[in-house]
């Protein structure tokens, strides 16, 4: 003992080795998720070149490198490996991926000829074109110089004829269609109350409303055909023909003539499109933007109700409770509710918020909606709102902690300031502690925000859903739909990895979407940061 | 630190004569009080008249109680959990704790001005007129007079004139016990009561505090607790020493530190206890 305490090495030297340990393990983990999720989801947009590889059964493979692995059963002294490439063509190959034994490929070439294409049905093509059919009926040989310029200016046309069909079919009548729905239960409703001059004006709105439909749908068929569709020939690996409409292609390119730039341009391109475009191909392909929009409204309504709520409760708690045994349980009870598993509060949620609460929304508001619609619930069933409070609850116990804690930290001097000079409490609240508190709850805020956005379980129960047809926020009346279902980054992400038909395909999905869900709470809090530290330069001095 | 604002070269204490003004002679009055914070009795039988407009410093060593005694003259005690009291303090004859009397106006006419300067995370304008906002005074014109008029009773006015919308905690520890100063008399209180107002600042900074307890003395009457005897002798027209919770000796400022009359009080005043 005598030697050890003589001894110059400190004594706590193993203590900061372990922790230290400790520290880098966490470190470790941390930027091995993050390098993962952002290598995995941000090469999904590159486009590589494309091989043509002979495999030594015969066959040819064109198609994009997705992942290399060890065969399984193969010796870990002398790995070998085996290829998967995508090479499109679903509605050919039955799949859009094949495995090759990486030994058994006999050449790899680069043809420059090899065009991929994005399309709107049956995923990605990799093709040797063969001609183009312009939509004039004339034929134009790839060896033709023209033949690329005449393929873009093909393809931009057929771009703006399938937009203007969307745009036909999905918004203008999908707006006839709601309309109908909401004349059909007026109708309905006006026959059962025998209400005989409301049902002639509604049979008249209904007739009305057919005929703009049956004229719109004239006028998308009238669309296809006067844009004669122009279409590209071409073979697969194969040799097997293969026509693809020019409708059918959103995005082509030559992967093997791209320089660097076009490289980037195209990643743009795509990186573009998976934010604010919406998805296609069962959330597979195209983009997120619904569900980026649902998770940023849900999370922004979460905080507005968190907020208030929190933040009155911490007051109470802090200033005018009677500090004692009862206070005591109240204040463990809230700090538990936090350690609660989220999906308790999708139940609490779907029991209380969605069936009680909402139904008896419905049945006091929306009666006749309920009698004369088939019982379709209105605020009855999950939606934005009830998901915003289900978090709201759920982050409650985070954000009544941090501002307990922030008034607790104002200094004393200046509540005693404040009511020396005869301010009542409740302005001591409001004009003092309030604002000087202000950071510290915005601390809560940030935490609660960052724990709601990447909530999913309790979502689940209460409106999230795989596909929704329309936004929570729109131009029609009352342009916040409170009501309406919502697609969020979180379920999306669990959506594509577990419930997708072609799990191939919706891999490098799962990890672009998830890149973008930490991109999304990371910009979150960064708005709340930055007002934080405004509000923090706003109450500190310039010196001391 | 007494001794740091005491010039090195005087060693005697100077007092000022006592200045003889008309006014009530028990506008405070303070009789038979007893307080206790919980178990603990903090003020045992403490009985004084405070003339109106003179400045009265409470002197004694730490925990005699001066501070518990001034806090309870506008009932900041309250705060505390636990506490309670007997006997009775009145301001112009009516009693501090009389059920009819709101706290909130007992605030409004005893301003406090506290040991460490705590100005609000706010302008320095917002500062000075914050107790004119808790009454509800809107009128910006109201406003910026009542801060022109505080500040420069403060003398204050000239060092931030210029950035009044600047934050107050960029103020230096001196221009914020003044500003405090400024915000507690805002509201034109009755009393100002300070609470060891100097013990964080300089010499010169507390020479100017006193110089503004001098000038404040005609319109206010003053209650001030001090650990520096020099400083009870240079502001205060009459002097009350406590000691362990007790009234030992209260006069006038001549009387207690010339010819005090009981033997604790001149031992604390020359420095051998305390």
């Amino acid at each position: 003992m005598a030697s050890s305490s003589d001894s110059s090495t400190p004594r706590g030297e193993a203590w900061v080795w372990f922790s230290g340990l400790g520290l880098i393990i966490g470190l470790g983990m941390v930027i091995g998720l993050l390098s993962l999720v952002v290598l995995n989801g941000v090469t999904v947009f590159w486009a590589p070149q494309v091989p043509v590889a002979t495999v030594d059964d015969g066959r040819t493979i064109i198609g994009q490198l997705a992942q290399r692995r060890v065969r399984a059963g193969s010796l870990a002294s002398e790995p070998r490996y085996e290829l998967q490439y995508q090479v499109g063509l679903r509605e050919l190959n039955g799949n859009s991926y094949v495995w090759v034994d990486e030994a058994k490929i006999k050449s790899e070439s680069f043809p420059a000829d090899i065009l991929g294409l994005e399309r709107v049905e049956n995923g990605p093509a990799f093709v040797r074109p063969q001609s183009l059919r312009k939509s004039d009926g004339k034929l134009i040989p790839v060896t033709d110089l023209a033949f690329e310029d005449a393929f873009q200016v093909e393809v931009a046309a057929a771009t703006n004829i399938r937009e203007k069909l969307v745009e036909i079919t999905r918004h203008r009548i999908g707006d006839v269609n709601s309309e109908m729905d909401k004349a059909r239960v007026a109708l309905r409703r006006a026959e059962d109350l025998k209400l005989a001059a409301e049902v002639a004006a509604l049979r008249r709105q209904i007739a009305g409303l057919e005929e703009r439909f049956a004229s719109l749908q004239a006028e998308a068929k009238a669309v296809v055909d006067r844009g004669a569709v122009a279409s590209l020939v071409s073979r697969d690996a194969s040799g097997r023909e293969v026509v693809v409409p020019l409708t059918q292609v959103i995005r082509a390119w030559f992967p093997n003539r791209l320089d660097t730039w076009g490289r980037i341009k195209l990643f743009i391109s795509r990186l573009g499109e998976f934010v604010f475009d919406e998805p296609r191909e069962a959330n597979t392909e195209g983009g997120l933007m619904p569900a980026i929009f649902g998770t940023l409204v849900m999370t922004v309504f979460m905080s507005l109700m968190v907020t208030p709520f929190g933040v009155i409760t911490a007051i109470y708690l802090r200033e005018y409770a009677q500090q004692g045994s009862v206070l005591r349980i109240v204040r463990i009870s809230v700090n538990n509710l936090a350690g609660v598993p989220s999906i308790v509060f999708g139940v609490f949620g779907l029991g209380f918020f969605v069936y009680v609460l909402g139904g008896s929304i419905d049945r006091f508001f929306f009666a006749d909606q309920l009698k004369y619609n088939n019982n379709t619930p209105v605020f009855g069933t999950g939606g934005l709102l009830w998901c915003s409070l289900t978090l709201a609850l759920m982050t409650l116990p985070v954000v009544i902690v941090a501002t307990e804690e922030a008034l607790a930290a104002v200094p004393r001097g200046m509540r005693e300031a404040s009511l020396a000079t005869g301010a009542s409490k409740w302005q001591t609240i409001r004009d003092i502690l309030l604002p000087a508190s202000a950071p510290g709850i915005l601390t809560g805020v940030i935490l609660a925000m960052a724990r709601g956005a990447g909530e999913v379980a309790p979502l689940m129960l209460v409106g999230v859903v795989k596909l929704a047809p329309t936004l929570p926020l729109d131009g029609a009346a009352p342009f916040l739909h409170m009501d309406r279902k919502f697609m969020h980054l979180g379920f999306h992400v669990y959506d594509l990895g577990f419930q997708s038909p072609d799990s191939d395909a919706a891999r490098p999905m799962v990890f672009a979407t998830t890149l973008l869900l930490i991109c999304l709470v990371v910009c979150l809090n960064i708005g709340a940061i930055w007002i934080r530290n405004r509000l923090r330069a706003r109450f500190k001095g310039a010196s001391f | 630190m007494p001794q740091l604002m005491n010039p090195p070269s005087s060693s005697r204490i100077k007092v000022r004569p006592a200045t003889e003004r008309e006014g009530r002679k028990d506008y405070i009055s303070i009789r038979d009080y007893g307080f206790w914070y919980g178990q603990k009795k903090a003020l045992d039988a403490i009985s004084l008249d405070i003339p109106e407009r003179q400045v009265v410093a409470f002197i004694g060593p730490s925990g005699c109680g001066k501070s518990t005694l001034l806090r309870n003259l506008n009932r900041m005690n309250d705060l505390v959990d636990g506490v309670r009291h007997e006997g009775e303090i009145t301001i112009n004859g009516r009693s501090i704790y009389d059920p009819g009397l709101e706290v909130i106006s007992l605030r409004r006419r005893v301003g406090m001005v506290f040991q460490k300067s705590n100005p609000f995370p706010k302008s320095i304008f917002e500062n000075v007129v914050y107790a004119l906002r808790v009454v509800g005074v809107r009128d910006r014109a109201v406003l910026e007079e009542a801060c022109e008029t505080s500040l420069r009773k403060a003398a204050l006015w000239d060092e931030v004139k210029d950035r009044l919308n600047d934050s107050a905690l960029g103020l230096s520890g001196g221009q914020m016990q003044r500003l405090c100063i400024a915000r507690a008399i805002a509201n034109r209180p009755e009393i100002l009561l300070m609470d060891e107002p100097c013990s964080a600042l300089d010499p010169i900074a507390t020479g100017k505090i006193e110089e503004l307890i001098h000038e404040l003395k005609d319109q206010f009457t003053i209650v001030i607790v001090t650990h520096s005897m020099q400083q009870a002798a240079r502001v205060s027209d009459r002097t009350a020493f406590f000691y362990l919770g007790k009234q030992i000796e209260y006069d006038t400022t001549e009387k207690i530190f010339m010819n005090p009359s009981q033997a604790q009080t001149e031992a604390y005043i020359s420095g051998r206890f305390g």
